[in-house]
């Protein structure tokens, strides 16, 4: 990764707060201290960063075409809230149906109007997988965001609704996502993550998700990127004591895709799912790492990746399930399959596993395999032409994810989704 | 009028030949029965008959209504009205019940022209009812964690449905207590009539009890080795396959 030819403009004095601006200015100066990755790492072995530039792009300028973004941000119905972002600021946000009690606000309104709440919370968890330079690069770069807070006990029943949108040539995008639930709150959020058009692009994302005690909270990502887009999607997750968190991720656009998932069970009892579909084409490339870091006893986390591969498609995970010293009873399991559509597609699989505690469950796995030729024919057997045949199998592959996303109305607007493909 | 006849075929998987000069005539209207020991290439012929591709035919034809199809890719045969009751019906992940056969029709319609998808359920309940499914199947996906009596009472649902004009049920007794064998036999008897021809491949003789054939088929070493009437089923049945072949 070449350096990048950003600079530095902070958020400007108008937020009227010192301390985000010193954050910013640290982010900067680590950013440009920090080595550039590059396959050498472990943390970035098979990726092909290497001959990714970061270069000539900019941040991006407001959006020239807000008619369509508004038009073209018809998502899940019906919703709690919805906010619009085109190039990085807010245009639309819809958020009078809200219950008491949340706070749904950008980036910018939350430092000024609910500064100790934000900032207790803000980027709060280091970015370990990695893409330190990267979460470095966005925080340095950071202008507006989501914060989404539900207080203690407060049950948001229908999703609440994100859209990040890019337009322009060689743009740069930074979507910040602050998510945090709550004891006892329950909260659904769908995300998206779309280009107006098929331009080049660099975006890089940056999402903490915090579920306190016997919070729940269900985090979907639809990543929907212009086929020329450099992305880097850096999530993290806390869980507190019998809190729950599900997160799943769908990937369809891109040409390079880094996506880093991180979750911390800090909590006894804590729950955390991991999901994600990949649908891989061209010359694609999804670069996955994930943590499962259990840090108290009796927690369970559960991963599964599931990737279908065509062309010369190129996917890489790498996943760790690690069980500190107390965390006794952890139940963990991870699971990548890569569904090989093309003999020159090419999946990397990393699992692994590292155990400080006694009596634990934990299994991992990776497959890689081709369509099973006995269920084709059998598809065909009952007058499915092959093509169709393949596309239903490939469905059922990333149906097997989505039948683990318990939010129904998340699980069933992902079906029709998929469905439409 | 035949509906389905087979002439003079020999078919192989790899270099080993499996069918060798196999001769069949099913008239239109008509159930058969082809009985026969373990490796007689009894499921061959089905698979055969399917177009299965690791199967090559070296020489002889089978024609659907006068039609050859052995150029025919699987999906092609299927739409002119063969369907073949699996002995060993796969496990779709993730594809339920209700998808499958859906796409299965549609997949007969015209370019452009949808399915129905009211008339589609009302249909899919009733034949579901009529075997015995819960209708909580229509959701699940195709035979994963089916049990070996659910696996043929689905498949007997998909026939049920896609209404073929030959159907071959290959060993589908295997593996049915008697209450599944009697309602898997009362879905096959309900589909017989002068339209359409069956073939019944079954190694055991307690299926012809309840789908009683109007011929039965003794199958060794990959041809057909003696034809009679239903009442060879019995005589099979107490005699063992020795002294046909012999």
């Amino acid at each position: 990764m070449p350096a990048s030819t950003f600079n530095f403009h902070p958020l400007e004095e108008s937020t009227g707060v010192g301390w985000f601006q010193e954050l910013q200015k640290k982010a900067w100066e680590q950013f440009s201290q920090l080595p550039s990755p590059g396959r050498h790492d472990e943390a970035w072995r098979f990726s092909s960063i290497g001959n990714i530039a970061l270069e000539g792009f900019h941040q991006a300028p407001p959006p020239t075409d807000e008619q369509s973004i508004l038009e073209r941000s018809q998502g899940i119905t019906p919703l709690a809230a919805q906010l619009v972002f085109g190039n990085n600021r807010l245009i639309h946000a819809d958020t009078s149906n809200l219950p008491q009690g949340v706070i749904l606000v950008s980036l910018q309104e939350a430092i000024k109007k609910h500064e100790d709440l934000f900032r207790r919370y803000f980027m709060k968890e280091e970015a370990r997988l990695g893409s330190l330079k990267l979460a470095m690069l966005h925080l340095s770069q950071l202008k507006e965001g989501v914060f989404l807070y539900v207080a203690p006990g407060v049950v948001v029943d229908k999703p609440i609704e994100i859209w990040h949108w890019v337009q322009g040539n060689r743009s740069a995008l930074f979507p910040h996502t602050l998510l945090v639930a709550g004891a006892g709150s329950h909260l659904a959020v769908i995300e998206h993550f779309s280009s107006l058009e098929e331009e080049p692009l660099l975006a890089c994302s940056l999402s903490d998700v915090v579920a306190e005690e016997k919070a729940s909270i269900h985090h979907v990502t639809i990543q929907d990127w212009s086929p020329q887009a450099v992305a880097f999607h850096l999530n993290t997750t806390s869980v507190l004591q019998e809190g729950s968190a599900t997160s799943l991720q769908l990937h369809r656009g891109g040409h390079f895709v880094r996506s880093e998932n991180d979750s911390r069970l800090f909590g006894k009892g804590a729950k955390s799912m991991m999901l994600s579909i990949v649908s891989a084409h061209g010359a694609q490339e999804f670069d996955q790492r994930t943590l499962q870091d259990h840090l108290s006893p009796e927690a369970k986390s559960d991963l599964l990746y599931h990737n279908a591969l065509s062309d010369q498609a190129r996917t890489i995970f790498s996943g760790l399930i690690k069980v500190q010293k107390r965390a006794h009873r952890t139940d963990a399991y991870q699971k990548v399959s890569n569904l090989m559509l093309s003999d020159d597609a090419e999946a990397n699989s990393m699992p692994g596993l590292e155990i400080l505690a006694d009596d634990v469950r934990c299994t991992h796995g990776a497959t890689s395999g081709e369509l099973n030729k006995e269920e084709l024919f059998y598809m065909m057997a009952r007058g499915i032409d092959e093509s169709r045949a393949v596309k239903l199998l490939v469905r059922g592959f990333f149906q097997t994810v989505l039948e683990r996303l318990e939010e129904p109305q998340l699980k069933n607007y992902l079906q029709l989704l998929l469905d439409h493909e | 009028m035949n509906t389905l006849s087979i002439r003079h075929l020999y078919a192989s998987i790899g270099e080993k030949p499996i069918l060798e000069d196999l001769n069949l005539d099913i008239p239109q209207g008509e159930v058969h029965a082809i009985m026969g020991k373990n490796g007689s290439g009894k499921s061959t012929l089905a698979k055969v008959i399917a177009g299965h591709p690791d199967y090559t035919v070296t020489s002889g034809d089978v024609l659907l209504h006068g039609e050859s199809i052995l150029g025919m890719d699987p999906q092609v045969r299927a739409r002119l009205g063969f369907f073949l009751a699996f002995q060993y019906p796969m496990e779709i992940p993730g594809v339920t019940i209700a998808n499958f056969i859906r796409a299965a029709l549609q997949a007969r319609l015209p370019e452009g022209e949808e399915l129905e998808a009211t008339d589609y359920y009302a249909e899919l309940y009733a034949k579901m009812d009529t075997l015995g499914i819960p209708r909580s199947f229509t959701a699940r996906s195709v035979n994963v964690g089916f049990s070996g009596g659910e696996k043929k009472r689905c498949e007997i649902l998909q026939m049920m449905m896609l209404k073929p004009r030959c159907a071959l049920l290959d060993e589908t007794d295997s593996g049915l207590d008697i209450d599944a064998l009697k309602v898997v036999a009362s879905g096959v008897n309900a589909l017989r009539s002068s339209e359409i021809g069956m073939l019944v491949i079954t190694h055991y003789q307690r299926l012809l009890d309840y789908i009683v054939p109007d011929r039965v088929h003794v199958m060794a070493a990959g041809k057909i080795v003696l034809s009679g009437e239903k009442d060879l089923a019995l005589k099979l049945e107490a005699k063992g396959y020795d002294w046909v072949s012999a």
